[in-house]
């Protein structure tokens, strides 16, 4: 077989089926060269010369002019070496085209003749095409014929089972592996402990969108410590780009430290503005010039508020609480609010809006820049929850986990710029919020108590407010309650609440 | 001949004809080199830039030895599809001078944008000639890296890869990448009846109005599958380029001097940051658009012997007999060539393997996912369920 080779008629034009011999060119005991044309075949798109496949003899040629052959039928036997002697089958060519031989079993099961085609010329667009298709411009759609295919081993749950076995991660072994296939969409995060247990932790568990995947691997991000923001949890390209930033951008304080190192030859370095710095600076102008800042202060001696908490750490319920000075300005603030609620509210140009809930907003200085994170309706939250929000608000903050539904719809903010050691500041309000309140470091000064000089715990506040919506009047009466409350807590709640 | 560059150096001593205004029979065809194989000095173009080439003799035998070679290993492509080896083939016999000349314009930084037609651009750029005959055995998706040669994959839907030609190009000039003399072009194959899709008019438009380093390389061989020129256009397609804010010129596609000149130039333009600019390579398409075709439908004889007078691989030797640049020896020496070449590209590709039923789940993300995994472990099994399967 090596020596005589069988030429089948090809596809000769993407999903034909069949083809009619228009004419032979070449005959039988005829020497053939590589790619010499040998036969001319007409199809439903075109009559086209077929070029020898190999170089020899002809051998036979199966099918005579006129004949309709299918696609994978064989037509011609050229002998590759043709001067190796004679052959050793009994199947002498007889020396003419239409003196037929007998091909292999299978060419022969393959003849037939053109299936009737109706008034249209076959081939053309529209027309009737092989095995009832209709030709089409390219190609001539789907097949309609059955398709030939090994048979199915019998035995096919066994099989699945005996491999699912095998291999743990595989899914709901049950299932026969034809029918698993068009199995409904799957929804990897509730499907995967379906498998095995150990699937979840898995690299490839973690939900991503290709692009957002690609950008992580730009960034140097691993997706696997992110926590998704996304639909079932997937990572978002914010929550890539969030990640990255907090790994690259330095906090403010280091940012000084690092750029030493980064000078140019002028002595001088360009930090593209990108970012947290970048929306910053957006928010920050928007607001210092659309609405008119006023800023007071008032110095409030804390020293019985800095005891009150002190009685607080040691009581039993909230001994493994964290608590700080924070926590009572904010409870301040909150309760200040109730008694002032137009502080509270936000200018929308021909309205004014007064909201009943307070989003507090809480400045937080972390690795990737300033970032204003809020406590969702803290006016309705008990001391200890508005304590454990602060908590938790300030390690997702520290994480960079903070979500960007975190960061918004703030309606008061509080600035705890007393961590860096100073007494007070002129904020800048978020945009959207009508009153921002910074509170400076809490320090031991000369304080007149009880006609005394004594050493107190005094903190400077400086509240900032939009005098759009806010007069000075209000303002002070604002700052006034929430001095007071510092001044002297269990006064103050026991009187306003 | 150094591969990439013919045009530079000493110019050849041999060929010294007259200078012309416009070219022979067509005032609006550039040509260098006439059907006769006469030489064309210098030809002005319509926008008034004068046309030439300064080849040395080794490489007006290069440029002849790349026709020859790139047609015959394209006949060798048409001839494993009549035998079943290849499910389809776009052959581009005719178009030979207007790839070779294009694509031997290119500097190895430029980046080309190629139809599925563009084989002979692909032999230029130095890619093995049996990538696109795995595309088109359905054993691979091409197989070469566009980075690393700085050409594209074959794009099949008409006209789409001007579009990605054009974004390439604007982001070369974001990066600053233009604007010196090697600075980066870009070029963007199309034929005369993509120029009717609205990807090709958008590409123009947008290439216009940012100033992109795009070559927009429009082979028109006069046919789109069997829909002829006077059916996708009523003026010269160059023409349109004005329309759209960027000059336009007609070479004459079958003389690979003036194809190469003329791509040469605006190559430069674009890189030099002047922007784009059209040409259309005005050519024939010898034999059926694929071999799924049958021209003879569509197409007259005798306007097919018109252009077989107009051979470009005969007027390229017809110059160098002239000339006495090449000799019999050398013909017979690029002819053996060109046999081994294709007999070898046979032999490869019936050598090529199958490709293993799984592997199409392989490349579709770079790291995989979750899903492919278990649609890949659900065919398997799929696959194995088969009687005498070896899997």
């Amino acid at each position: 077989m090596s020596r005589i080779k069988e030429f089948n008629l090809p596809d000769l034009g993407e999903g034909l089926t069949e083809g009619e011999i228009l004419s032979w060119l070449v005959k039988v005991g005829d020497i053939v060269e590589l790619n010499q044309p040998i036969v001319e075949v007409e199809t439903a798109k075109a009559a086209v010369e077929i070029p020898a496949k190999w170089a020899g003899r002809v051998q036979a040629i199966f099918h005579p002019e006129g004949t309709t052959v299918e696609v994978g039928t064989p037509i011609i036997a050229i002998d590759t070496d043709p001067d190796a002697g004679p052959i050793e089958t009994p199947e002498a060519p007889s020396g003419a085209a239409g003196d037929l031989p007998t091909p292999s079993a299978a060419s022969l099961a393959a003849v037939e003749v053109a299936p009737a085609e109706g008034m249209v010329e076959p081939g053309l667009i529209g027309g009737p095409a092989p095995g009832g298709r209709t030709a089409v411009l390219v190609g001539y759609g789907p097949r309609t014929t059955a398709a030939k295919r090994r048979p199915r081993k019998g035995v096919v749950p066994a099989q699945t089972a005996t491999a699912a076995a095998a291999a743990p991660a595989q899914p709901a072994p049950t299932q026969p592996a034809a029918t698993a296939a068009p199995a409904a969409p799957v929804v990897p995060a509730p499907a995967a402990p379906a498998g095995s247990n150990g699937h979840t932790a898995t690299a490839g568990t973690v939900l991503a969108k290709p692009p957002v995947r690609k950008l992580a691997k730009d960034l140097g991000v691993d997706l696997r410590t992110l926590t998704g923001s996304g639909p079932l949890g997937s990572i978002t390209r914010e929550d890539v780009q969030r990640a990255a930033t907090a790994a690259t951008e330095p906090a403010p304080a280091t940012a000084t430290v690092t750029a030493a190192a980064s000078f140019g030859a002028d002595r001088e370095q360009r930090v593209p503005v990108k970012g947290v710095r970048k929306l910053t600076a957006e928010n920050m102008s928007r607001s210092a010039f659309t609405a008119p800042h006023v800023t007071e202060f008032l110095t409030v001696d804390v020293t019985r508020a800095m005891k009150a908490l002190d009685r607080l750490r040691k009581r039993r319920e909230w001994r493994d609480v964290r608590i700080s000075p924070l926590l009572l300005v904010a409870k301040a603030v909150l309760l200040a609010v109730k008694r002032h609620p137009m502080i509270n509210s936000t200018w929308a140009g021909d309205e004014i809006v007064v909201k009943e809930y307070v989003n507090l907003g809480i400045a937080a200085a972390t690795e990737r820049g300033l970032i204003v994170p809020n406590i969702k309706d803290a006016g309705r939250l008990s001391l200890r929850e508005l304590a454990d929000a602060l908590t938790d608000l300030v390690q997702t903050a520290k994480a960079g986990r903070t979500s960007p539904a975190d960061m918004s719809g703030g309606t008061l903010t509080i600035t705890n710029v007393g961590v860096f050691g100073v007494d007070t500041g002129t904020p800048i309000l978020p945009p959207g919020e009508s009153a921002i309140l910074a509170f400076g470091a809490i320090r031991e000064m000369p304080w007149v108590h009880k006609g005394k000089v004594r050493p107190r715990q005094v903190t400077t506040l400086g509240l900032s407010f939009d005098h759009r919506i806010i007069d000075g009047e209000l303002g002070s009466k604002f700052l006034r309650d929430v001095g007071d409350f510092l001044a002297d807590p269990e006064a103050a709640l026991l009187a306003w609440t | 001949m150094a591969k990439g560059d013919p045009g530079s150096t000493t110019r050849s001593r041999r060929a010294a004809p007259r200078s012309r205004k416009g070219a022979v029979g067509d005032p609006e065809l550039v040509q260098l080199l006439t059907p006769d194989g006469e030489r064309v000095d210098s030809v002005t173009g319509p926008d008034g830039t004068v046309y030439r080439v300064d080849f040395t003799d080794e490489e007006y035998r290069g440029l002849y030895r790349d026709l020859v070679l790139v047609r015959k290993l394209d006949a060798e492509a048409t001839a494993l599809q009549r035998q079943g080896e290849l499910g389809i083939w776009a052959s581009l016999l005719g178009q030979e001078a207007a790839q070779v000349g294009s694509g031997r314009a290119l500097r190895p930084q430029d980046m080309a944008f190629p139809t599925y037609r563009e084989h002979g651009v692909l032999y230029c750029r130095g890619i093995d000639p049996i990538m696109p005959l795995g595309l088109f055995r359905g054993v691979d998706q091409g197989g070469w890296d566009p980075n690393e040669f700085k050409f594209n994959m074959y794009t099949i839907v008409i006209g789409a890869q001007t579009l990605h030609a054009t974004g390439y190009a604007m982001g070369v000039a974001m990066d600053g990448r233009t604007g010196t003399d090697d600075g980066e072009a870009v070029i963007a194959y199309f034929g005369d009846g993509a120029s009717s899709q609205g990807d090709v008019n958008e590409a123009f438009v947008w290439a216009g109005v940012f100033n992109a380093p795009l070559v927009f390389f429009c082979q028109n061989n006069q046919y789109a599958i069997s829909e002829p020129l006077e059916r996708q256009t009523r003026i010269p397609l160059y023409q349109r380029a004005a329309g759209f804010g960027f000059p336009g010129v007609r070479v004459d596609g079958n003389d690979v001097l003036a194809s190469y000149a003329v791509t040469r130039h605006a190559l430069d333009n674009a890189r030099h940051g002047q922007g784009p600019s059209l040409i259309e390579a005005y050519t024939y398409r010898m034999g059926a658009h694929t071999t799924s075709d049958d021209p003879t439908r569509y197409r007259i004889a005798s306007e097919v012997e018109a252009w077989q007078a107009k051979d470009p691989i005969a007027r390229m030797k017809a110059f160098l007999e002239k000339q006495k640049i090449a000799d019999a020896d050398f013909f017979a020496e690029v002819d053996e060539q060109a046999k081994r070449e294709s007999v070898h590209l046979r032999e490869r590709v019936l050598a090529m393997p199958d490709p293993e039923p799984t592997s199409l789940f392989d490349h579709v993300y770079p790291h995989g996912s979750p899903l492919l995994d278990q649609q890949r472990e659900q065919f398997s099994r799929y696959l194995e369920s088969f009687e005498g399967s070896a899997h």
